[in-house]
């Protein structure tokens, strides 16, 4: 009888949460909810498939770049078990150094001579940039914390964010500023004529696709779709970036130091590893993705508004990523990052939303994957003994 | 001059004044061995030697150069390496990773080959099981990676924290053959913390006694066995 009760009991298992909790109740009925006005959309043709096209390359280059900051946050609480607030304005440092970078190449004339190297080193300097602000972090809000109770680092991680916002304000004022244009044209032979541009009526054509300012009308199995080079750009840059530094984690001797620093620092310690060092390491990995990131972020078109708060937005959305994800896992932040940059840039139109509502569907988001998981996707339950 | 020499130190655990002055010698190629019971010190001292807790008072002398103060990881490069209590494997690596990890400060490829590939063949569960996580092997195998992975990092002093806690008998002497092959074969100096006294003061040449944060005996293991108050405490005579 005891075990036919039992059989009875798992076969129902997955009706039990939501008879545990009306969060799953209201959750379960939301997330309903939200399929049945997508899929009417669908079908009513509300929502075309060129759309959702535009959108998901749209939303992986973008999302792209939340995986890269995510990854940030996720490495350093995978190893201090704190939340670095603050990274947000790491990204913002490499932004505002990969501005410096770019203008100075502007003006020099090498950004018109040799696009691809200026542009390859102002993601050089953007990421150095990260890296010095990011290493100084460490060293003087975070170390000397190192044994205090959870939450004061965490205090201090926000006023370190407040801080550094203040003085690049101070420093290099209130005003916002943007990249240069870039015309990057790639594939000159392959495509001639192919990148043409009317100014004052006159419509002149150049050879070879535009990745970084270009926008291009394309036919693809009878769908007329409108493609932005640069989203692949970013895509591609950013995921032979995350690639590096899963070959980096997974391969090294330093990234086996950092794994067993993350799960026990004294055992790491008496293996004769350097646990301070390795912990500035993570600090570095995660400000080079964050560095890398802002310069992506800031060559888009139309994005980059460079200012001292701009880190917070890209920070917060990030941060929900890494969330989203399962916090302190590396696979799950490339994956959050992705998740919510599409969600975000797919779910208000299907939804039939404005699209200023993405903020609502992202946030909306991570309040549904905190309902139904809340360790994130790819996230594992805390041992009683690492909480 | 002895190649380790703990002098006097006294070490806190908080406000527990856990270590009360303890002085221990430890020569080149021997096996000491620390008994005593539960809360005694033993694992402090072995910590306090390691860095991980530091002395309050007293000195710590590797051949007569102070390392009282010198940060953990570069005690270990000096070639002093703990496998501590409770195993502590790094559960989400892999087998062989943690052996690798356990080589953190060497440099000769050649060498490290060669220690793994002893480890493997001293227990073959292991090279079965390499690329398994560390988290997924029983008890057991996670005390040979653990003896393993302390051999990998090729020490002069090796201190051993409880090498055989909760193991079964046949496990338990296979860990000691190997203690006993590092000693002999290595020439590795041997710093050994033990529950089972009688088998440590088998392998050990000499031994302290401590209690509650001081040493109450110490001496020539054998005298040690046959001494009537160690058997009626710790031998279970």
């Amino acid at each position: 009888m005891a075990s036919e009760g039992s059989t009875v009991t798992r076969r129902y298992n997955y009706l039990l949460p939501l008879l545990r909790s009306p969060m799953y109740t209201i959750g379960a009925a939301f997330l309903v909810f939200l399929v049945v006005v997508a899929a009417s959309n669908v079908l009513t043709g509300e929502y075309t498939p060129e759309q959702f096209i535009q959108q998901l390359i749209f939303g992986l280059s973008q999302g792209s770049i939340y995986s890269l900051i995510a990854l940030g946050y996720t490495l350093v609480y995978g190893i201090l078990f704190m939340i670095n607030f603050a990274h947000g304005e790491v990204f913002m440092a490499g932004a505002y150094m990969g501005f410096f970078t770019i203008y100075g190449f502007q003006q020099s004339g090498f950004l018109q001579e040799h696009t691809f190297l200026a542009l390859l080193g102002t993601l050089i300097a953007g990421m150095l940039a990260s890296v010095v602000v990011a290493v100084l972090l460490e060293r003087i809000a975070y170390r000397p914390l190192r044994n205090a109770p959870r939450l004061v680092p965490l205090i201090t991680a926000i006023g370190a964010s407040i801080t550094l916002q203040e003085l690049f304000k101070l420093l290099f004022g209130a005003s916002a500023r943007r990249f240069p244009d870039i015309k990057l044209y790639v594939f000159q032979s392959l495509f001639e004529g192919a990148s043409c541009e009317t100014l004052r009526g006159e419509t002149i054509c150049r050879d070879g696709i535009d990745i970084v300012s270009g926008i291009y009308t394309i036919n693809l199995l009878g769908m007329e779709l409108t493609i932005r080079p640069i989203s692949f750009v970013v895509f591609f840059v950013s995921l032979a970036i995350m690639i590096a530094l899963w070959f980096f984690i997974q391969r090294t001797k330093t990234g086996r130091a950092m794994r067993a620093v993350a799960e026990d620092k004294n055992t790491a310690a008496l293996m004769g590893i350097n646990v301070d060092r390795t912990i500035v390491t993570t600090f570095v990995l995660g400000a080079l993705l964050a560095g890398a990131g802002a310069v992506l972020f800031s060559m888009i078109p139309g994005n980059g508004q460079i200012e001292s708060r701009m880190g917070f937005f890209p920070g917060i959305k990030a941060f929900t990523a890494a969330v989203i994800g399962g916090i302190g896992n590396v696979p799950g932040a490339m994956f959050g990052g992705l998740f919510l940059g599409v969600a975000e840039s797919v779910g208000p139109s299907i939804l039939g939303l404005s699209n200023q509502l993405k903020d609502v569907v992202s946030f909306g988001l991570l309040v549904l994957v905190l309902i139904f998981r809340p360790t994130g996707f790819f996230g594992e339950v805390l041992s009683e003994e690492k909480v | 001059m002895a190649l380790l020499e703990v002098q006097d130190i006294h070490s806190y655990y908080g406000k527990i004044h856990a270590l009360k002055g303890i002085s221990i010698t430890v020569e080149q190629g021997e096996i000491v061995t620390l008994i005593g019971g539960n809360g005694a010190g033993k694992s402090t001292t072995l910590n306090t030697i390691c860095g991980i807790v530091r002395a309050a008072e007293g000195r710590i002398l590797l051949e007569g150069e102070d390392i009282t103060k010198t940060p953990p990881h570069e005690i270990v490069a000096r070639g002093i390496v703990q496998s501590p209590e409770g195993r502590k494997i790094f559960t989400r690596l892999t087998v062989r990773e943690n052996l690798e990890i356990g080589a953190f400060k060497r440099n000769d490829l050649a060498g490290i080959k060669k220690d793994m590939e002893y480890v493997f063949e001293r227990f073959p569960r292991l090279k079965e099981r390499q690329n398994q996580l560390g988290g997924t092997l029983s008890g057991g195998e996670q005390q040979m990676l653990a003896m393993g992975r302390a051999l990998m990092a090729q020490p002069r002093i090796l201190l051993l924290d409880e090498p055989s806690m909760g193991l079964a008998p046949l496990l338990v002497e296979a860990i000691f053959d190997v203690i006993e092959y590092l000693n002999k074969e290595n020439g590795t100096t041997i710093l050994l913390v033990e529950q089972n006294a009688l088998m440590a003061l088998g392998v050990a040449h000499r031994g302290y006694v401590l209690q509650s944060g001081y040493i109450t005996h110490s001496g020539i293991a054998s005298d040690l066995q046959n001494d009537p108050k160690i058997i009626e405490a710790y031998l279970g005579g």
